[in-house]
């Protein structure tokens, strides 16, 4: 008996924790969203959320870009986890695409600014062509394609794992029925790896659908997002109320992104 | 005629490794067929260049007569199934089942009924719409087989395919890969490296080690007269023995003479002699052509597996339905035509050629 109580005391640090820091913010954001700044109960806050079209724009913003992220960086990194499942130091690879993820985030966002400055490396090669210079910093071509260097680790690593667990005899198999390459891919390649693809997407769309802090240094403001707006209401105009309305929209969007991506496919019965 | 015809296949590694030698060998249409070899002798790769996964260093591979070496695996009429049956894990029986039917895109209303007799020929009726991990290994094992007959293959390739089956349900399957074979009346390739299983379900065996052919022939024939010690040890147990040929039908071996059923050597060749430990009858000594002391004698339910020893420290393996007393002398008797002479690096073809020619001389004498 004593044995089954010092086990449940194992849980009572995480459980103290996810008590004070997630579940009780969590709360309080519903509570600010739910209330004005004289602390009334009132649905104000989300009236007036659903009715100005200007957050309604910065959602469908947040989700665009958030969409355009992790398809460019699914495009780059299916290709990408593949080929590192049929290279001899693979071992070797995947450190050097970690690797990156050991600097900080803020480094390499200064270290962008330099790159696509007007007189940065970006520049510099192109003016090797007599192009230039172009204004490469503060675009969206720049704020999705430091968003999506960022975030390519996150989706090589699950999509490599799901890739390597596939039996590579159920691909000969495949191409044993008469399967072409495609055939292969589309039927059994891509369904078998949908799990690592599946938790790929969920790392960084969710994430990017918040991101504010390279919006501001990259996209330089012209990209505006749910993140960049909650920053806003909660250090600028200190309007917290409004601040958690938009979290609390947030937060909802992301289960439902999660519902989408983790649903189960319903399989039609044959009758014989 | 000839379904498949492999004519000097060898298969080298990049890392220098050489997996197969000179192969060649002939597979006719209707057969069940056994490759059978120890683990590394290379019966597997054959399979895969039948298949079509593995491209031969040298040699041509045939299929009715075409040359189909350089043939995409998905264009062979050949179909596989896999070591672990490497069964689509996402779809179901009915969706795996119909994979190679919905590739070539029939309607769904064609493939429905040959789906259905597939499922029937394996005794799966009425589990289209179970899952892959709902099944049991023999069920699994069933599924692959319906998954690569509903294809109409000319050729059905199976890579070990029974090995992960408890002993019972690998003997059931052993029974029912035959009669599925029958029914179908197309060529089964079998890759086993149990020699029992290629024995009891066979029409020939090709003995395979060190990436080389052994021996070829029907399961009795590689039984009684096995080539050389390799096939002897390799198939079933053995009592190999150093003799001496003395001329035809007599052979020396433990310090006696013997009367025995092969000939067409030279005299006084050194040869090796086999001889089954179920050939050996237990008797008195007096009666016996050998006198062995018992040594051990296990109990294996259908018989004793008794190890004895001759005056000259010989060991004899002995399988007898009944038991004997340890430590007594005991005669060893058997005929003629248990002892099997092998000579020493003696080639298939001039194996069979030899047998061939003192065979027609008995015939003769006839």
């Amino acid at each position: 008996m004593t044995d089954k109580k010092t086990r449940t005391l194992f849980i009572v640090p995480y459980l103290l924790w996810i008590i004070l820091f997630v579940i009780l913010p969590m709360l309080l954001i519903l509570w600010y969203s739910l209330t004005d700044s004289s602390h009334h109960f009132t649905l104000n806050n989300f009236v007036q959320f659903f009715r100005n079209g200007i957050f309604l724009r910065m959602m469908l913003n947040s989700f665009w870009y958030a969409f355009l992220i992790t398809l460019v960086t699914l495009l780059i990194s299916y290709p990408a986890a593949y080929f590192l499942t049929r290279v001899k130091n693979s071992q070797i690879w995947l450190l050097l695409i970690i690797l990156p993820t050991w600097i900080n985030l803020l480094l390499k966002a200064y270290a962008f600014i330099g790159i696509f400055s007007n007189g940065g490396l970006f520049n510099q090669f192109l003016h090797l062509f007599g192009i230039g210079p172009v204004n490469f910093l503060f675009t969206d071509f720049a704020f999705i394609f430091v968003a999506t260097y960022i975030e390519i680790p996150f989706m090589i690593l699950p999509i490599y794992s799901a890739i390597k667990d596939i039996n590579p005899a159920v691909v000969q198999a495949s191409e044993d029925l008469g399967a072409s390459r495609w055939q292969t891919f589309k039927y059994i390649l891509w369904p078998l790896s949908w799990p690592g693809v599946e938790s790929g997407i969920q790392a960084i769309f969710i994430p990017s659908l918040s991101l504010f802090m390279l919006t501001r240094l990259i996209g330089g403001n012209r990209v505006i997002t749910l993140g960049t707006a909650i920053e806003e209401y909660f250090m600028t105009t200190m309007n917290w109320n409004m601040g958690a309305t938009i979290g609390v929209v947030l937060i909802f969007l992301m289960v439902v992104v999660m519902l989408i991506t983790g649903r189960k496919r319903r399989r039609k019965k044959v009758n014989l | 005629m000839n379904i498949i015809e492999l004519k000097h296949v060898n298969k080298r590694y990049d890392d220098g490794f050489v997996a197969l030698k000179d192969i060649n060998l002939k597979i006719e249409s209707g057969k069940f067929y056994s490759l059978l070899g120890p683990s590394g002798s290379g019966k597997s790769t054959i399979l895969r260049i039948i298949a079509g996964f593995s491209q031969p260093t040298e040699g041509r591979v045939f299929f009715a007569g075409k040359d189909i070496t350089d043939l995409d695996p998905a264009k062979r009429q050949i179909n596989t199934v896999f070591q672990n049956y490497a069964l689509f894990s996402h779809l179901n029986v009915f969706d795996n089942v119909a994979f190679g039917l919905k590739i070539k895109k029939r309607p769904l209303r064609e493939i429905k009924p040959i789906v259905k007799d597939a499922l029937k020929m394996v005794r799966l009726e009425g589990y289209a719409n179970r899952e892959i991990s709902e099944l049991s290994g023999g069920q699994q094992q069933r599924v692959a087989i319906a998954r690569a007959i509903v294809n109409e293959p000319k050729v059905l390739l199976l890579d070990e395919s029974l090995s992960a089956l408890d002993k019972r349900l690998r003997k059931e399957m052993q029974f029912e890969l035959r009669a599925i074979q029958k029914k179908l009346g197309i060529t089964f390739i079998f890759v086993t490296h149990d020699q029992e299983e290629a024995l009891s379900m066979s029409d020939e065996i090709f003995v395979l080690n060190n990436g080389r052919i052994e021996q070829n022939g029907s399961p009795i024939d590689i039984y009684d007269e096995p080539i050389n010690d390799f096939v002897a040890r390799f198939i079933g147990n053995s009592n190999i023995l150093p003799g001496r040929m003395i001329k035809d039908y007599e052979v020396e071996f433990a310090n006696q003479r013997f009367k025995c059923a092969d000939a067409g050597m030279k005299a006084n060749e050194k040869v090796e002699i086999v001889i089954r430990p179920e050939d050996l009858d237990i008797t008195s000594p007096e009666k016996g052509k050998l006198v062995v002391t018992a040594q051990t004698q296990l109990f294996l339910g259908d018989h004793f597996e008794i190890k004895a020893v001759d005056a000259d420290e010989n060991e004899w393996l002995i399988h007898s339905t009944n038991g004997c007393k340890l430590n007594q002398r005991i005669g060893l008797y058997f005929d003629p035509e248990d002892i099997h002479v092998m000579r020493l690096h003696e080639s298939q073809k001039d194996f069979n050629a030899r047998l061939e020619s003192y065979e027609d001389e008995e015939h003769d004498n006839d």
